[in-house]
């Protein structure tokens, strides 16, 4: 670098050297998702075949009618926007019960009861004695396993804990509080509705852990009819299995199976990353924002 | 004294579910550890289970595969930090110079895009990616190789997967500390001539360093804890030579096998060493540094 500086690199070239590594960054995060999009409608021949690296082939949109069709799909996919939504009002509820009241400078005990939670980040009963209380309290093979037993999130309490602290006016508080607010009404009317920035972030940081966590459902829900989307997903794409009823219902033998079950695994892949990265750009802008305010701790 | 506690009663309330589901769900669980040192029996309860003192911890420091897990373990995460820490630092450094607002609003959408799909997604995409017939990768290459049977490629699938997903999303925290640098430090700059590199190298890595160590410090202190889900989905029995590692083996052992004492007792020998790693990186931190975290 040092050597740049003394060669008296302009302003303009560095600019071009800048822009060159960003837009092949931009490729390299980009092209991957871009190539799948593209074979999820191409003819899996021509993907393998390697005729499909800018644009699609033989256009079909067979691979998507097949994944809503599979019932076990269609199922997880249900499942999925089940869980995502009633797990996010939980979490988020969550999320606003802990963060307000720790908020408060003045509340005896805060900082025990912060403690209390914190410890949890750094010091856990492991795999085995969490599963033993889950399967204690009953939740084995309810969906509640999913939200309760990982419902209340330290790190993002914090990130909102911080952004209470830090930005939301005092004066505005404190002129409630003259006109005879208590703090559960000062919540209620002035930190929820002007905490929209980083409740909009925890939203969606909700609903992509929800939408694409299988791991809390595969211990905790061994039925298959109440497996999430991703659950779904294993068997197709990792362990690269056709379901029994496409194999009954398709006409064209080993040969044609063998296709749908390539079509559907592209397919797949584009149905349940959309979701999430149609929605994320959204909240994009308070990204920053929101990890600053618990960055700079209050 | 009395009267700050009636007076926050509402805050208490509130408190209240938080607490009690942090309690059993993870408290609870802190005290059925000990079953690491009993014979655990479902019938008989946690407390009720026989004392079998550091018999499950003998036999897994004496299983033939222990020290292929431990060491397979810290190489995996150690390779792994050793590019996802430096990689969103210098990402960051190159986006906050960027001079053109739209492409780099354009270039943060894409970066953060991978970190929004389900490891399932990724793991599926890899193994697409990665298919002796017709992959990508072996397109590209003009070869037929399966990877993922290679267990010298293990580690490379895992690291650069790791890579491509989450290091865009790590320029976040940078960007974010870039963003607060006064810009009239820049102006300055300009003035007295300095070229873009020596903007950044005087400007804006100083100002990015409290939290790179920071950063470092937290992941440091997790070297020890590398994901289950990942490896999990890419292992296969031919490159289990570099992919077996202890998560794997925890869930393998407990909830594949019930073998309930047994892995707890493996958890548990993983946790404690994570938790000395933390302590004596967190020592080290707040001796040399003003930094300070926990």
């Amino acid at each position: 670098m040092k050597k740049n500086s003394k060669l008296g690199l302009s302003d303009k070239m560095s600019d071009i050297i800048l822009l060159v590594i960003i837009i092949a960054l931009m490729i390299i995060i980009a092209y991957p998702l871009y190539y799948v999009l593209v074979a999820s409608v191409s003819n899996p021949y021509d993907v393998y075949a390697g005729k499909t690296f800018l644009l699609p082939s033989d256009f079909s949109l067979k691979g998507y009618k097949a994944v809503f069709s599979d019932p076990s799909l269609y199922t997880g996919y249900i499942n999925s926007i089940k869980y995502t939504i009633i797990g996010t009002i939980f979490s988020v509820t969550m999320l606003y019960l802990t963060a307000y009241p720790l908020a408060q400078r003045d509340l005896p005990g805060r900082k025990y009861i912060s403690l209390f939670f914190i410890i949890t980040m750094y010091f856990g009963g492991g795999l085995i004695p969490t599963y033993l209380i889950v399967k204690d309290t009953g939740l084995i093979g309810n969906m509640w396993s999913l939200f309760i037993p990982g419902g209340v999130s330290v790190a993002n309490m914090i990130l909102v804990r911080n952004y209470f602290e830090t930005s939301i006016p005092h004066e505005l508080i404190e002129a409630a509080q003259i006109d005879g607010c208590d703090k559960l009404k000062v919540f209620l009317k002035i930190v929820i509705p002007l905490s929209m920035p980083i409740m909009s972030v925890m939203v969606v940081f909700s609903m992509v852990a929800y939408w694409n966590d299988w791991f809390t459902a595969l211990i905790y829900l061994p039925k298959p009819e109440m497996a999430p989307l991703p659950l779904v997903l294993r068997n197709i794409l990792i362990k690269s299995s056709a379901s029994a009823t496409q194999a009954s219902t398709i006409s064209g033998g080993y040969a044609e199976l063998n296709k749908l079950t390539e079509m559907i695994k592209f397919a797949s892949i584009v149905v349940a990353a959309a979701p999430m990265l149609i929605i994320y750009p959204f909240v994009q802008k308070y990204f920053e924002k929101g990890m600053m305010a618990g960055a700079v701790k209050g | 004294m009395k009267k700050r506690i009636k007076a926050n009663w509402q805050m208490y309330l509130l408190l209240l579910i938080p607490v009690v589901i942090t309690f059993i769900y993870k408290y609870i669980p802190m005290y059925g550890i000990q079953i690491a040192f009993r014979d655990f029996k479902a019938s008989r309860g946690i407390t009720g289970s026989e004392w079998v003192g550091l018999q499950w911890f003998e036999k897994f420091f004496s299983s033939p595969n222990c020290m292929r897990m431990i060491k397979n373990t810290f190489l995996l995460s150690a390779f792994t930090l050793l590019w996802s820490f430096p990689i969103p630092i210098i990402v960051s450094l190159c986006l906050n110079q960027l001079r053109f607002l739209k492409l780099r609003k354009l270039a943060q959408t894409i970066f953060y895009a991978p970190h929004f799909i389900s490891t399932m997604v990724i793991c599926g995409m890899i193994k697409i990616f990665l298919s002796p017939s017709g992959g990508l990768l072996n397109l590209l290459m003009g070869t037929q190789i399966d990877f993922l049977t290679e267990a010298s490629a293990f580690r490379t699938i895992y690291i650069v997967s790791e890579v491509w997903q989450h290091a865009g999303w790590g320029c976040i925290i940078y960007l974010a500390t870039l963003a607060t640098v006064d810009t009239s430090l820049y102006e300055a700059a300009k003035v007295d001539g300095a070229s873009v590199w020596q903007r950044i190298v005087n400007i804006d890595i100083p100002a990015l360093l409290p939290m790179a160590i920071l950063n470092l410090i937290m992941s440091a202190g997790a070297l020890m804890n590398i994901g289950f889900e990942k490896v999990w989905l890419l292992q296969t029995d031919l490159n289990k030579a570099a992919s077996d590692v202890i998560s794997v083996y925890v869930y393998e052992q407990g909830i594949e096998h019930a073998k309930y004492s047994y892995s707890t007792a493996v958890g548990l020998f993983n946790t404690v060493i994570n938790l000395i790693l933390l302590i004596i990186v967190n020592r080290i931190a707040t001796k040399h540094s003003d930094v300070d975290f926990v």
